[in-house]
């Protein structure tokens, strides 16, 4: 049971990966938590959670909140607020 | 109904509003907004395949349950664009003019704070989010 991460823009940059698969930890239940899970992975992980305003998430494809409760199998997709348009 | 695009390639404006109009005789208002590159020479666009097309096609729904409009097209673009190339073409149909602007100004304010489209410049840096976008996106009490 593992669920795909996707990121974006300068994320994407400071991470250093477009996209990974990860196990969701019996521990991390939010994506506020799965944040800060990531983010103490430490350099580019933490060089692009720092800001957590800056931030934004979706879920399967639809934006959510801090508080979303996460599934196994999710696909988290993490990245800066959009600038479309 | 809107129809909705996301594509790499040039849009025709004159061609999307021709096609909006062929075959009806109760359009009375076709109003378009065309978003360009402006100030840098290039600007890349990256986007989210996965989400992209079916977030506006979310707001394209909301839209036409909001606003008594006909119909419309969105199309918007990624990959590099030069300055003044199209990026992005909202074309709304409706009886009256007023629907037609109302709907074409929710669906550029819900575009800029909801499709996951991130633009970047020739020199690498990324372009801000703006405050006063989102607070425009709020406004329609989403």
């Amino acid at each position: 049971m593992t669920m795909q991460l996707l990121y974006f823009a300068w994320v994407r940059e400071r991470i250093g990966l477009a996209e990974e698969i990860f196990a969701l930890p019996d521990t991390v239940k939010t994506v506020a938590a799965l944040l800060d899970h990531l983010a103490a992975r430490g350099d580019g992980y933490a060089a692009a959670l720092d800001d957590r305003a800056a931030i934004r998430v979706a879920v399967n494809q639809a934006h959510v909140a801090e508080t979303f409760v996460l599934g196994p199998q999710d696909e988290v997709a993490i990245f800066p607020p959009v600038t479309g348009g | 109904m809107i129809s909705v695009s996301v594509q790499r390639e040039p849009f025709d404006v004159a061609a999307e509003m021709a096609r909006l109009k062929a075959h009806r005789s109760d359009i009375g208002a076709l109003v378009t907004f065309t978003g360009l590159v402006r100030d840098v020479a290039t600007l890349t666009l990256e986007h989210y395949p996965a989400m992209s097309l079916a977030e506006i096609n979310r707001l394209a729904r909301e839209a036409e349950a909001r606003f008594n409009i006909i119909g419309g097209t969105i199309i918007h673009r990624f990959g590099t664009l030069a300055t003044s190339e199209d990026i992005v073409l909202v074309a709304i149909t409706s009886r009256h003019r007023e629907p037609a602007f109302q709907a074409a100004s929710f669906l550029m304010d819900w575009l800029k704070t909801k499709a996951p489209f991130w633009k970047q410049e020739a020199n690498g840096a990324w372009v801000m989010a703006k405050d006063e976008d989102a607070v425009a996106g709020e406004k329609w009490g989403v």
